[in-house]
This record gives C-alpha cells, sequence and structure tokens, in this order.
C-alpha cells in the first residue's frame, strides 16, 4: 500500500451494552486502520461484532471507550448534532435493504443529504443537477423520476449508492450491499463499487459473503469483538 | 435548512395521505368554525338588543300589569285588583312631576282592506299622543292624531312607510279609507317615514289608530264599560331633568308612580297587581342573558379546538412511529434531531393552520348561511377571526410539538431497525 493518509483510525474501540443485569460486550477492544482510496471488506460470524463496528464507524454510535478518528478528526465523542453533522457531510451509507425514503422519487431520495447538508453553497438547481449527474453516473439516467417500488432491487441499490455519493463523502459504508440481490444483479453493484474505488473512493463493506469480499483489496475478519486477522485480497490493487 | 425547503417537505408528506390530512384537520375546521359562527351569533343578538335600545328612544319606565296570582296570599280576594286600565295612564300624566310623555299601547292583529287590496293579520296598534316622541318616530307625509281625535275615538288612521306602499303604492294615501276587520272605516291622516327594523319589530308595516278605536272596537271586553279599558302595558317617558344633580332621581318618579298607582288600584306597595321595570332593568337582564350565552358559546367553541388539537396529536404520534423507518434514514444521511423536530412541527402546523384557514372560510360562509336559514341575526366579528385562527395555530404547535420531539428523539440505529 502506498504513503496515503489514515481516513479511518479506530484505536481500542470497546461497546459495551447494558442488556438489563447482564453486560454486553459487542466490542472487545477493536483497533482497525483504513487508508484513503483502500476498499476494505469487513467479515465476522454473527456476534462478532461487525454491525456494532459497522455503527460506530458510521458515526451512528460512539464507543464506549477508544478513540475513532475519521479523516483526521477525533468523534469519538461527539454529540448527536455534531455526529449528524460528520454523517452527512463525511460518509456515504449503502444499505442491504436500500433504505430508499418510499413513495419519493429517485431524485428526490439522492437530493436528501444535499438537503441536509449545512455548509453547501450550491443553489436548488445545481444540488438537482448534481444529484442527475450522480444518478446518471450509476446508469440510471433513464429512472430518475421513477419512485422506489417502480424499480428493481439492483436498480434501487443503484439510487442508494448515488444518495450514498452525492455530498462527495470521504468513505463510502456499505453494509451488505449485496444481501437482498440475485446473483447477477449483486455483480453489477459489485463492478459499480469497484468503479467507485478505482476513482479513489475510500469503501469500507461488511459481508459474510467471502465472493463478494474477495472484490476488496483486504478482508479484515472480527472474531469476540477483536479484530482476528488480516488477509490483502491481492488481486483488486490501486 | 432554509424554513421554505422545510415546509416543502412537510407539504410534500401531508399530500402523501391526503384524506388522512383533510380528516385530522376536519377538527381544527369544525373548531375554528364554530368560533367565528358562535361569535357572530352572540355578536348580532347584542347588536339586535343595542339597536332596539336606542331605537325606543331613552328614558323610558315600563309600567306593567301584572295578572299572576303569585304574589297573591291565599284567601286574599283578587277582586281589587283589576290590571291597568287605561285611565291609570292619564293619571300618571297629570299628577307625576318629570313625566315628559306617557304613551299606551293596545294592538289588535286583523285583516285589512283598501280599495281592490286586501291584507291578511296586519297589526293594528292603538296608541296615544305622545307616541311619535316617545319611540322617535317622524312623519314623513301628513299629520300623527291628537289627544282630543283619541278622546272622541275618531276614525283615523295612521300608516307605516311599507304598510302604506303595499296598500297604496304611488297614489297618495291621504283621506283614503281602510276597512279593517269587518267594519271598522278608518281615513288615514298620515305616513311614518322609514324606521326600518328595530330589534325584531318591523315598525314599517303596522297600521297607527288612536288607543280608544283599539279598546272600542277591537277588543270585547264587557268588563271594560265598568272597570275601564284593560291595557298591559304603559310607557312613561321621563324629562330630561330627572337624574340630573339637584333635581329628583329616577327612583323618585318610579315610587311616586307606585304610590298612585296602588292607591288607584287599592292595593298595598308589599302586594302591587303592577310591576315597574326601566329601560336600564331590561339592557342589564338581556346583557347579563347574552354575555352568559356568549361564554358558554365560547366554552362550547374551545372544547371543540382543543378536541381538534388532540385528533392532530393523535396523527402525529401514529405517524411518527408508522414512519419511524424514515426518519431512521433521513438521520442516517445526516439530519439533526433539530432537523427532525422542525419537520414534524412544520407538518402539524400546516394541518392547523390549513385547517384554520378552511375553518375561517366555513366559518363565515356558515354565518351567513346560519343568519339566513333560522332568521336570527349574525354578525362575523373581526377579532374573531383573528383569534379563531390564532388559536388554531396555537393548537397546532402545542399539540405538535409532543410528537415532533418523540421523533427528533429517537435513535438512528433503532430507527433504521424497524420494520
Amino acid at each position: 500500500m502506498n504513503e496515503n493518509k489514515a481516513i479511518i483510525d479506530g484505536q481500542d474501540l470497546t461497546m459495551i451494552y447494558q442488556m438489563g443485569k447482564i453486560e454486553v460486550r459487542a466490542l472487545n477492544g477493536a483497533s482497525i486502520q483504513v487508508k484513503e482510496g483502500e476498499f476494505v471488506a469487513i467479515m465476522g460470524p454473527s456476534g462478532s461484532g461487525k454491525s456494532t463496528l459497522m455503527n460506530i464507524l458510521g458515526c451512528l454510535m460512539s464507543p464506549t471507550s477508544g478513540k475513532y478518528f475519521l479523516d483526521g478528526e477525533d468523534v469519538s465523542s461527539l454529540n448527536k448534532v455534531e455526529l449528524a453533522r460528520i454523517r452527512n457531510q463525511k460518509l456515504g451509507f449503502i444499505f442491504q435493504n436500500y433504505n430508499l425514503l418510499a413513495r419519493t422519487p429517485a431524485l428526490e431520495n439522492v437530493i436528501l443529504p444535499l438537503f441536509y447538508n449545512q455548509t453547501s453553497l450550491l443553489l436548488d438547481d445545481e444540488q438537482r443537477e448534481k444529484a442527475v449527474r450522480v444518478l446518471e453516473a450509476v446508469g440510471l439516467s433513464d429512472r430518475i423520476h421513477h419512485e422506489p417500488q417502480e424499480l428493481s432491487g439492483g436498480q434501487q441499490q443503484r439510487v442508494s449508492i448515488a444518495r450514498a455519493l452525492v455530498n462527495d463523502p470521504v468513505m463510502v459504508l456499505a453494509d451488505e450491499p449485496t444481501g437482498n440481490l440475485d446473483s447477477k444483479s449483486g455483480k453489477e453493484i459489485m463492478e459499480l463499487l469497484k468503479d467507485l474505488h478505482r476513482e479513489g473512493k475510500t469503501i469500507v463493506m461488511v459481508t459474510h459473503d467471502p465472493n463478494i469480499a474477495a472484490y476488496t483489496d483486504r478482508t479484515i475478519h472480527l472474531l469476540d469483538g477483536k479484530v482476528h486477522r488480516e488477509v490483502m485480497n491481492g488481486k483488486g490493487g490501486s | 435548512m432554509k424554513p421554505i425547503k422545510v415546509i416543502r417537505i412537510a407539504w410534500l408528506a401531508l399530500m402523501k395521505n391526503k384524506i388522512r390530512s383533510l380528516l385530522t384537520m376536519l377538527g381544527i375546521i369544525i373548531g375554528v368554525s364554530a368560533v367565528i359562527i358562535m361569535i357572530a351569533i352572540s355578536a348580532g343578538t347584542e347588536r339586535s338588543i343595542q339597536e332596539a335600545i336606542t331605537g325606543l328612544g331613552s328614558n323610558l319606565i315600563y309600567v306593567q300589569a301584572s295578572m299572576g296570582s303569585a304574589r297573591m296570599g291565599p284567601g286574599q280576594s283578587q277582586s281589587s285588583s283589576g290590571g291597568l286600565v287605561y285611565e291609570d295612564a292619564f293619571a300618571i300624566a297629570d299628577q307625576i312631576n318629570g313625566v315628559a310623555g306617557v304613551v299606551v299601547e293596545q294592538s289588535s292583529t286583523q285583516n285589512i282592506k283598501a280599495g281592490n287590496i286586501s291584507l291578511e293579520s296586519i297589526m293594528i296598534m292603538g296608541t296615544t299622543a305622545d307616541f311619535p316622541s316617545v319611540r322617535d318616530m317622524g312623519i314623513a307625509s301628513g299629520r300623527y292624531f291628537t289627544k282630543y281625535e283619541i278622546d272622541r275615538t275618531t276614525p283615523i288612521a295612521v300608516l307605516g312607510s311599507s304598510l302604506a306602499d303595499e296598500l297604496f303604492g304611488d297614489q297618495d294615501p291621504f283621506g283614503q279609507t281602510i276597512i279593517v276587520g269587518d267594519n271598522v272605516r278608518l281615513t288615514v291622516v298620515g305616513v311614518f317615514e322609514e324606521k326600518g327594523m328595530v330589534g325584531e319589530v318591523d315598525y314599517d308595516s303596522r297600521l297607527y289608530t288612536p288607543i280608544t278605536i283599539v279598546l272600542e272596537k277591537m277588543t270585547d271586553n264587557l268588563l271594560s264599560k265598568f272597570k275601564g279599558d284593560k291595557v298591559r302595558l304603559i310607557y312613561v317617558e321621563v324629562d330630561e331633568t330627572v337624574g340630573v344633580e339637584g333635581e329628583r332621581t329616577l327612583e323618585d318618579v318610579i315610587y311616586q308612580i307606585e304610590l298612585l298607582l296602588a292607591r288607584r288600584h287599592d292595593v298595598t306597595l308589599e302586594e302591587p297587581d303592577f310591576m315597574i321595570t326601566t329601560q336600564q332593568d331590561i339592557i342589564t337582564t338581556r346583557e347579563s342573558t347574552t354575555a352568559a350565552f356568549r361564554s358558554l358559546l365560547a366554552w362550547v367553541a374551545g372544547v371543540s379546538l382543543i378536541v381538534g388539537g388532540i385528533g392532530i396529536m393523535n396523527i402525529m404520534l401514529v405517524s411518527v412511529t408508522e414512519r419511524t423507518r424514515e426518519i431512521g434514514i433521513r438521520q442516517s444521511v445526516g439530519a439533526t434531531p433539530n432537523d427532525i423536530r422542525w419537520q414534524f412541527l412544520t407538518e402539524a402546523l400546516l394541518l392547523s393552520l390549513i385547517g384554520g384557514l378552511i375553518g375561517v372560510v366555513a366559518g363565515i360562509v356558515g354565518s351567513w348561511v346560519f343568519g339566513q336559514v333560522s332568521g336570527m341575526r349574525t354578525v362575523i366579528v373581526a377579532s374573531s377571526v383573528l383569534m379563531a385562527f390564532g388559536s388554531a395555530a396555537t393548537v397546532g404547535v402545542f399539540f405538535g410539538y409532543y410528537p415532533a420531539n418523540q421523533a427528533a428523539q429517537l435513535d438512528p440505529i433503532e430507527a433504521l431497525r424497524y420494520e
């Protein structure tokens, strides 16, 4: 790997849930680094803490202890409002079930992150143009005004990828992006992610499927809330 | 986030559930229109009372016969109490100081005929000479009748303006003959100026004639031959000096009248057969009635607004639960708790403002329709429109805040996981 700066620098991340009287350690001192431009997969059996790690990396929650630097900024102790700002400006999410707003056209779904971007200087028309450009880039130029229920699973996932990209995030987080897709659509989505990676995007993906993980540069295996081992996949090369 | 965008988002959300939004607004619509209509009704009633009062002329004392036996103890003879008689009016006019005029009215409803025009159920007002001054009625043409003519039971009539039009149209009514009932022939000597409706009384559609005509020709009462003609009501107008500093007071005049009538009727002041009220008494009674009426209406309307607000809160709570996933999605792309709070608060506010606006229109139209249908007078009060609309907005904020806050405090992870 080259000397790119770290986008993710998670040090000794611990997450403890209190379930009644029982303490559950979902993460138990996991440390993880991802450099700019990397395409990384996180794998692990259920209960290994990968969802929790994903939620922390996605700034949807703060770790119980440990430090998390995202793009050089310490985000491990930010409040709800600041976390929302980070999610908006630095992150793009891709979910297994797409999570698009129902009965809302693709274009409106893609504009959504721009809508909550307080620092964006784009005018309404410019936002619209940008959303259209991103939708075109993911190959949906003819589906801009379709609502999610009128689109196939693969197309819906493309809309959500467009939404993840529209604010030019420093990192895209994908949670089982092909989990709900047939193998053909899944492959298309992975090719799309690979294209993004080639263009320089940093992508972190959670999956349980080794074939999907094989698209990435590096696979991080979690076990019992810790990083168990890391494997270079070799063929992703930048 | 720009307000206009928040409003647009809220609007789109409401439009996705048009029927539900409309039903939610219904409570506010009913509440707001109820406030406006009810205030319009009570304001109309008040206006009618005010006009009736100013229309009657001021400084009036009403002397009424009280025939009820309520005041009569057991074993007491009622023979001595004949109620008011026509002659009482003259006694009051002649013997009481501070009296400017006395009017006695006795009415009778009759069919009348003039030439080939017949009218049914016309109010025939038998009155006395002071009537025009006490009631502020002006003569448009001809003249009014005199005390001399009343004493002589002269068969003459003065017409209300609209009655004159109906009977004679463009013709000059002066000197024409009107047949009242079967055989009473009256000669028209004058026409009153137009007075319009005073309260619920139409003075213009009546025929005015000396009271002696009504008493002798249109009322059959054998007793009157012996005890004098009974009348229901005597109006006494006190003169302007009454109540002025250093002069006799209204109470003095009333007391004098009471003494006089008690003596004439041979009753005691403790158990009179008549009742004296002043114009002020009547105003006070009616005002307190309308005030009670108005506050009752305001309560009913206020309660319906609150019910409307609870309806909004209910739907917003359902909406927040139903849209938990949407909230999670918005949070994941960077919506802050405040953004979410504003979105739902704006929805509640839009519901109540649009509902309020429809309610204002419905209230104004409803007041008018109600007035037309019921015949009651309605006056739309601008302040009531503002107040109702303002309350609707307040209700929206008040009942919208709790659900909006619930939405804002959702945990993004939980919300995204919500099925």
